[in-house]
C-alpha cells in the first residue's frame, strides 16, 4: 500500500524527469569535450592508416624495388605496377597508382611491402578537384612521402616491435 | 458518402529513421499499420561472392564492412571459420584479445543502438553521451588496429599486432582552443598503455549507465513509447529465427558465450540477462544490462592480459606471416611472406560454420571449400535478417510513430542485412 502512495507522489511530481534533467543540468558545468576540428585536431594512433606515400631511402633512392607483393594482396586491387630495369640495371617502377577511390584503408600493401616503401601516413585530410584526381600516381606518393618523412619513420620506430 | 480506404506509405528509403537505407511499404488504415512490407538490397555489394573470388586473407577487412557498427565481431566470425577448416586455435592471449575486442565491440554497438533508438524515440541527450563514450572506445580501435572503424585486425591464427605500450596524446599545439590545463586533464588517463586507458574506461562506465538509466529506464515518455511495443512471445521469437537480444529480451536465455563458449568465454565470468514481456522496453533492460556485463567481461580480460604476456598469432609461417625482422633476415622467411601476400593458403577440403554473439545475436559465416585458396562457397548469416522479416509481424495493429520503435528496437543495420 505504501509503495503504491510512494509511486503515486513521485509520478505525481515528475520525480523521474526532474532526475533526469538533473543530470542533463549538471553536465552543463562539466568541461566541454567538444573539439573545434578543423581548427583542433585529436591525436592519431601511431598505427593510423591514412594516406599511402612511397618512401625514400636516406640518399634519395626510392625504396619501391617494383615486387609487386602490395599489387597481389590489394583485396581491393586498386593498385597498378608497371615495372622494368632501369639505366643503371636496378629494377624499379615505371608507373606506380594507387586508385584512392577503390582503396578500402585495410593496410596490406604496407604490411606485404618488403622494403617498406608504400606506406600509410597520418594523413586523412585530402580531396580531388576534377575526375581523376583521386588516383596516386607515382609522383604524387613520392611527393607525399618526402613531405611526411620524418612522421612516417617515427611511427615505423614505435611500431617496429610489434610487427 | 465514400468508404475510406487503406492507402500505402513508404517509408524510406531515405527516411532518417530508417537506419540506413530500409525502404518500408507501409499499408495504412488510419494511423495503424495493417501490413508492414520491408523491402531489402539497396546497400547489396556481393560480399559473398567477393569472397569466393579472394584468397582467404584477403577477404577479412571487407567483413568489417558487414554489420558497419560491430566491425571486429564480424571478423571473429570469418576467421573463426577459417580457423575451424585448417583445424587451428589461436595462441591463448590472441583469444583474450579478440574477447577483450569483442566486447569493447559490442559496447559500441549497443551505445550506437541507444542512441539513435532513443534519438528516434525522442530523447535527443542519450545520442549525444552515447557518441562520448564511442569516442573513447574508437580510439581504442585505432590505438590497436590503426582505423577507427575498419579495423582489420584479426586474422587467422590470432591477432594482427600486440596492444600498443602507449596512447596517442592531445597536444597544445593542435588544439589552440585549450588550455595547457585542459590538455593535462585528457591526457590523464593517456599516460600509461592501451591496457591502462581500457581500464581507465571500465571503471567509468558503470556511472555513464546509471546516468543513461536515469535519463530513460522510469523516464514516462521512454515508457509510454516502448512498454508493450513490438511484443513477441517466447514461442514466436524462436520460430520466427530470432537470435540475440531480441530473443533474450523474450525471456529465453540462449547465448552462444554460454551455450557454446568460443575462446576464452568458458573462463570467464558473466551472467546473461533475460527479459520477460518481450516488447522494446524489456529489450532495451537487456541491452543496458549487457552493457555492465560486457564491462565486467572487458575488466577481467585486462586483468588477465596484464599478467600474460605471450605470443598473439600463430607461429606457423604457412598460415601467419613471419615477423617483419625475420622477413628481411632470412630468405625461408620471405619466401613464406611473398607465398603468403600472392596465394595465401589452402585450406583442407570440407565446410565449416563458425557463429559468434554478435552484438546484434547469432553471426555465422559458413563456408565451403574444394581445397584451393578461396572459398568454393561464403554464406553469412547476419541476425539482422531474421529480425528485420518479423517488422510486419511486430507492427502489426501499432501505430505508425512505433514503427519506428520497433526498427530501433531490431538494432538494424543494413551492412549485414544487404551484404
Amino acid at each position: 500500500m505504501s509503495n503504491n502512495v510512494v509511486d503515486y507522489l513521485q509520478r505525481l511530481t515528475l520525480s523521474e524527469l526532474f532526475k533526469g534533467m538533473g543530470v542533463t543540468g549538471r553536465y552543463l558545468f562539466e568541461p566541454k569535450i567538444t573539439v573545434q576540428y578543423p581548427e583542433e585536431k585529436t591525436p592519431l594512433s601511431h598505427r593510423f592508416r591514412g594516406h599511402h606515400a612511397l618512401r625514400r631511402y636516406p640518399n634519395g633512392e626510392e625504396r619501391c624495388i617494383a615486387c609487386k607483393l602490395c599489387e597481389a594482396v590489394c583485396p581491393a586491387l586498386a593498385i597498378t605496377i608497371e615495372a622494368e630495369p632501369r639505366a643503371d640495371g636496378s629494377r624499379r617502377t615505371t608507373r606506380y597508382d594507387v586508385d584512392m577511390y577503390k582503396c578500402i584503408f585495410c593496410g596490406f600493401c604496407e604490411e606485404a611491402c618488403p622494403v617498406d616503401a608504400i606506406v600509410e601516413t597520418s594523413k586523412f585530410e585530402y580531396h580531388g578537384e576534377i575526375r581523376g584526381d583521386l588516383v596516386m600516381t607515382k609522383e604524387k606518393l613520392l611527393a607525399i612521402g618526402d613531405e611526411l618523412e620524418a612522421s612516417i619513420a617515427a611511427n615505423r620506430a614505435l611500431d617496429a616491435p610489434y610487427r | 458518402m465514400s468508404e475510406i480506404r487503406n492507402y500505402t506509405l513508404n517509408f524510406g528509403p531515405q527516411h532518417p529513421a530508417a537506419h540506413g537505407v530500409l525502404r518500408l511499404v507501409l499499408e495504412m488504415d488510419g494511423e495503424v499499420i495493417e501490413r508492414a512490407d520491408p523491402h531489402i538490397g539497396l546497400l547489396h555489394r556481393a560480399t559473398e561472392k567477393l569472397a569466393e573470388t579472394k584468397p582467404f586473407n584477403q577477404s577479412m577487412p571487407y567483413m568489417d564492412r558487414l554489420d558497419y557498427v560491430s566491425m571486429m565481431c564480424n571478423e571473429h566470425a570469418y576467421v573463426m571459420a577459417v580457423e575451424k577448416l585448417l583445424g587451428i586455435t589461436p595462441p591463448i592471449r590472441a583469444q583474450y584479445i579478440r574477447v577483450l575486442f569483442d566486447e569493447i565491440t559490442r559496447i559500441l554497438n549497443h551505445m550506437l543502438w541507444i542512441g539513435s533508438h532513443s534519438l528516434d524515440v525522442g530523447a535527443m541527450t542519450m545520442f549525444l553521451y552515447a557518441f562520448r563514450e564511442r569516442e573513447d572506445l574508437m580510439d581504442c580501435y585505432e590505438a590497436v588496429s590503426g582505423a577507427r572503424l575498419h579495423a582489420a585486425y584479426y586474422r587467422v591464427g590470432g591477432v594482427y599486432r600486440d596492444l600498443p605500450d602507449r596512447m596517442p596524446q592531445y597536444k597544445l599545439q593542435t588544439m589552440p582552443n585549450h588550455s595547457a590545463k585542459d590538455i593535462e586533464r585528457m591526457n590523464g588517463n593517456r599516460q600509461g598503455s592501451l591496457l591502462d586507458f581500457i581500464e581507465d574506461f571500465t571503471n567509468r562506465f558503470p556511472t555513464y549507465v546509471d546516468e543513461y538509466e536515469t535519463l530513460l529506464t522510469d523516464n514516462r515518455i521512454w515508457k509510454q513509447r516502448t512498454v508493450g511495443i513490438g511484443v513477441v512471445s517466447p514461442e514466436r521469437a524462436q520460430q520466427l529465427g530470432f537470435s540475440g537480444p531480441m530473443l533474450r529480451g523474450s525471456g529465453i536465455a540462449w547465448d552462444l558465450r554460454k551455450k557454446q563458449p568460443y575462446e576464452t568465454y568458458a573462463d570467464l565470468d558473466f551472467d546473461i540477462p533475460v527479459g520477460v514481456n518481450g516488447d522494446c522496453y524489456d529489450r532495451y533492460l537487456v541491452r543496458i544490462e549487457e552493457l555492465r556485463q560486457s564491462n565486467h567481461i572487458i575488466k577481467q580480460c585486462v586483468d588477465w592480459l596484464r599478467k600474460n604476456p605471450g605470443p598473439v598469432i600463430l607461429d606457423d609461417h604457412k598460415i601467419s606471416p613471419p615477423k617483419r625482422e625475420d622477413m628481411k633476415g632470412d630468405m625461408e622467411s620471405l619466401i613464406h611472406h611473398f607465398k603468403l601476400c600472392t596465394e595465401g593458403y589452402c585450406v583442407p577440403q570440407g565446410e565449416a560454420y563458425a557463429a559468434i554473439e554478435h552484438p546484434k545475436g547469432e553471426f555465422g559465416i559458413y563456408i565451403v571449400s574444394d581445397g584451393a585458396n578461396k572459398p568454393y562457397r561464403m554464406k553469412i548469416r547476419a541476425p539482422g535478417f531474421a529480425h528485420l522479416a518479423s517488422m510486419d509481424e511486430m507492427s502489426r495493429g501499432h501505430m505508425l510513430a512505433d514503427v519506428v520503435a520497433i526498427i530501433g528496437t531490431q538494432d538494424i543495420v543494413f551492412g549485414e542485412i544487404d551484404r
